[in-house]
């Protein structure tokens, strides 16, 4: 990317942010006073231990969650007064998705599957199919298009799982614990894949607790019983 | 979404667990069947009666009787007009088996303003009926054969024939009295044979004008008012006239007369008025009860095949909650989720009752076919049932509104359902 890297943008922030789970005497405290900014580009490990509240701080930046208090912006601007249908079109404009699990729907083709953000965004079929089919290529999954998305292997479903939130042309890639489900070599390819994004542009969220992973991102914050510690350049 | 994909979304559901969908459309088709069933059995008896009426088309008659006074408890004061002597055979629905009309109730009816053409109804007793040299056969004659509106299978009405000793001829009595077919009856000479009081058995020549279909109404053959009083006359042998009659019949002007007002009039001298819509009222009433119960019957089965949509579709929602999720996750309106399964609870609808429909037509038609063929086959012009399309096209609509009402309460879970707890992986 060559806008000027000496001035970031912050393409998401959080400024003390507070989500807290249950009621009464079983309210948690899952997110306390979290504040972060994730700059256009970048590439962001969320590390910490389990339970420590990554996932829900993910949640947040990709406004699938909304904050008890505190804001969340995109490119600056507050989400929290946004009509609920401009926040969906936000998510499904703006960010992809890659989860620990594939969520890949077995009835579907593998291609059906990959389209699901053009679908959802009302792309007309033969836009989709050749969207749907350049991302497929890409991930050497070209011949696999038309194979129900049940019969692929892990690996095959984790790359599908990648097309899907690559096909919709997102600023943000948010992926939660990607390699977490897949063998060493699998996960490895997958790594390669998110960092060659990364590299034409694509800002990066991760959440892992994958040291190797984490280390190969530009900047780790980390996450300890819902405060944030760290944030420094890796 | 795309509505198109929207509808594509639901039908691929709809087909992916085939046996729940399956159990779940078997009961809309018994539901939808046996709605098509009842209404069509309505609709197919209803137009039957309503043509007879159509084809008596007298509409300006009617049929005193002396009718039953007992309105209250106790017992009934003794009134001259009325008799409870033994009448003459009745032979006409609601015309009391055991009280008759005298001369004076006929007088009373004749001195009405309403009124006109009061003829007390007199039966003839024929011994025989006979063309040429064919065979004898036995005839009865309509005593209200005179004022009916005959259904004609070939000729003319009695009055617009111009024959005075016309006689409208039963169809069934065409083939065995020698006739080639009924167009060739009509215009032929008939004989009719009575024996009067003496005992002496008279010849009479009669003119066929028409032939008629026999009927819910009309049983026997017909003639003119002026001819039954002279064949009931020559009976009676100069006798003179017997006093006692089983009914009259009178006409009115039904553009002018108020027929609840003659009614009341007619009541008013102990008799009992009825227009000849009135006498199948009854059936039209019963039949009209009967259907009704069939048809409650129906739709209880159908809200019962409504909560097996809602079952079907909350398993539906359970099993795919991940799907949901991940919907919702990446940008799908709620409103869109909803649209989904409400879209899939009415295809349910309409598998259910289109299927359910065709059976009833297919089945229903083989049933009626045979019964008319077979016990019913002495109603002529009969459907027993009828699928009219307006009524077969209702009864979809009204099942695919069912079902879209039963699918709201899934919907409405799934479209509510957090997309996060449905991604959270433990
Ligand atoms: N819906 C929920 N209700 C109650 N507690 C929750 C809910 N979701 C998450 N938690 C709790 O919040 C904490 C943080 O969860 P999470 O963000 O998923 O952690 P991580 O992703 O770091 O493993 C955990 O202790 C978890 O049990
Ligand atoms: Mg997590």
């Amino acid at each position: 990317m060559l806008t000027a890297m000496d001035e970031p943008t912050a393409v998401l922030e959080a400024r003390h942010v507070h989500r807290w789970y249950g009621t009464g005497s079983a309210r948690f405290h899952a997110l306390d006073d979290v504040s972060l900014q994730v700059r256009a580009g970048e590439s962001l490990a969320v590390v910490g231990k389990s339970g420590s509240g990554k996932s829900t701080l993910m949640h947040l930046l990709a406004l699938l969650d909304s904050p008890d208090e505190g804001d969340l912006l995109v490119d600056g601007v507050a989400t929290g007064d946004l009509p609920a249908r401009q926040v969906q079109r936000l998510r499904n404009e703006r960010f992809g998705f890659v989860f620990q699990q594939f969520f890949l729907n077995p009835a579907e083709s593998v291609l059906e599957n990959v389209v699901l953000p053009l679908t959802i965004a009302g792309v007309p079929a033969p836009a989709r199919r050749e969207r749907g089919m350049a991302v497929l290529e890409r991930f050497g999954l070209a011949d696999k298009a038309r194979n129900r998305a049940i019969d692929l292997s892990g690996g095959q479903k984790q790359r599908a799982a990648l097309s899907r939130a690559l096909v919709g042309r997102p600023s943000v890639v948010f992926a939660d614990e990607p390699t977490g489900n897949l063998d060493s070599a699998t996960g490895a390819q997958v790594e390669e894949e998110l960092f060659a994004l990364n590299a034409e542009g694509i800002t990066l969220v991760v959440v892992t607790h994958d040291e190797e992973l984490a280390a190969r991102c530009g900047r780790r914050v980390s996450v300890q019983d819902g405060r944030l510690s760290g944030g420094a350049a890796a | 979404m795309r509505t198109s994909d929207l509808l594509r979304s639901a039908l691929r559901n709809v087909r992916r667990s085939r046996l729940r969908t399956t159990l779940t459309v078997l009961a809309l088709v018994v539901g939808a069947s046996t709605l098509s069933l009842t209404t069509a059995l309505g609709a197919g008896v209803s137009d039957y009666v309503t043509r007879q009426v159509d084809a008596l088309g007298a509409d300006d008659v009617l049929v005193v009787t002396a009718g039953s006074a007992q309105t209250g408890d106790g017992p009934v004061t003794y009134n001259p007009t009325r008799s409870t002597a033994a009448g003459g055979g009745a032979g006409l629905p609601g015309a009391g088996a055991a009280a008759s009309l005298t001369d004076e109730s006929v007088a009373a009816l004749q001195r009405l303003s309403g009124l006109r053409d009061v003829r007390p109804v007199r039966s003839v007793a024929l011994d025989y009926v006979q063309a040429g040299s064919s065979p004898r056969f036995e005839l009865s004659l309509s005593p209200t054969g005179a004022v009916a509106q005959a259904d004609l299978a070939a000729g003319r009405q009695l009055d617009a024939a111009g024959v005075a000793d016309g006689i409208v001829l039963p169809q069934d009595h065409v083939a065995p009295l020698g006739f080639a077919g009924d167009a060739q009856a009509v215009g032929s000479e008939v004989t009719l044979a009575f024996t009067d009081l003496t005992g002496t058995q008279r010849q009479v020549p009669a003119t066929v004008v028409g032939v008629s279909r026999s009927g819910l109404l009309s049983s026997g053959a017909a003639v003119g008012a002026d001819f039954l009083d002279s064949l009931a006359s020559q009976q009676d042998a100069g006798v003179g006239s017997p006093g006692r009659y089983p009914a009259a019949t009178a006409r009115f002007d039904p553009a002018t007369a108020d027929v609840a007002a003659l009614k009341e009039e007619v009541g008013a001298l102990g008799l009992q008025a009825q227009t000849i819509e009135d006498q199948l009222g009854v059936v039209t009433t019963v039949i009209a009860g009967i259907t009704g119960i069939l048809n409650a019957f129906a739709v209880v089965s159908l809200v019962a095949a409504a909560f097996g949509i809602v079952n079907t579709l909350l398993m539906s929602v359970q099993e795919r909650t991940r799907e949901i999720g991940l919907m919702k996750a990446l940008g799908m309106a709620p409103r869109r989720i909803f649209a989904l399964f409400s879209l899939e609870a009415g295809l349910i609808g309409l598998l259910g009752s289109v299927i359910g429909v065709a059976l009833a037509a297919a089945a229903g038609t083989v049933i009626s076919a045979a019964l008319v063929a077979g016990p019913l086959s002495g109603l002529p012009g009969l459907t027993l049932l009828l699928f009219r399309p307006q009524a077969v096209v209702l009864v979809v609509v009204l099942i695919v509104v069912i079902a879209f009402l039963a699918g709201t309460l899934p919907a409405r879970r799934a479209a509510r359902q957090d997309p996060i707890t449905a991604l959270r992986y433990e």
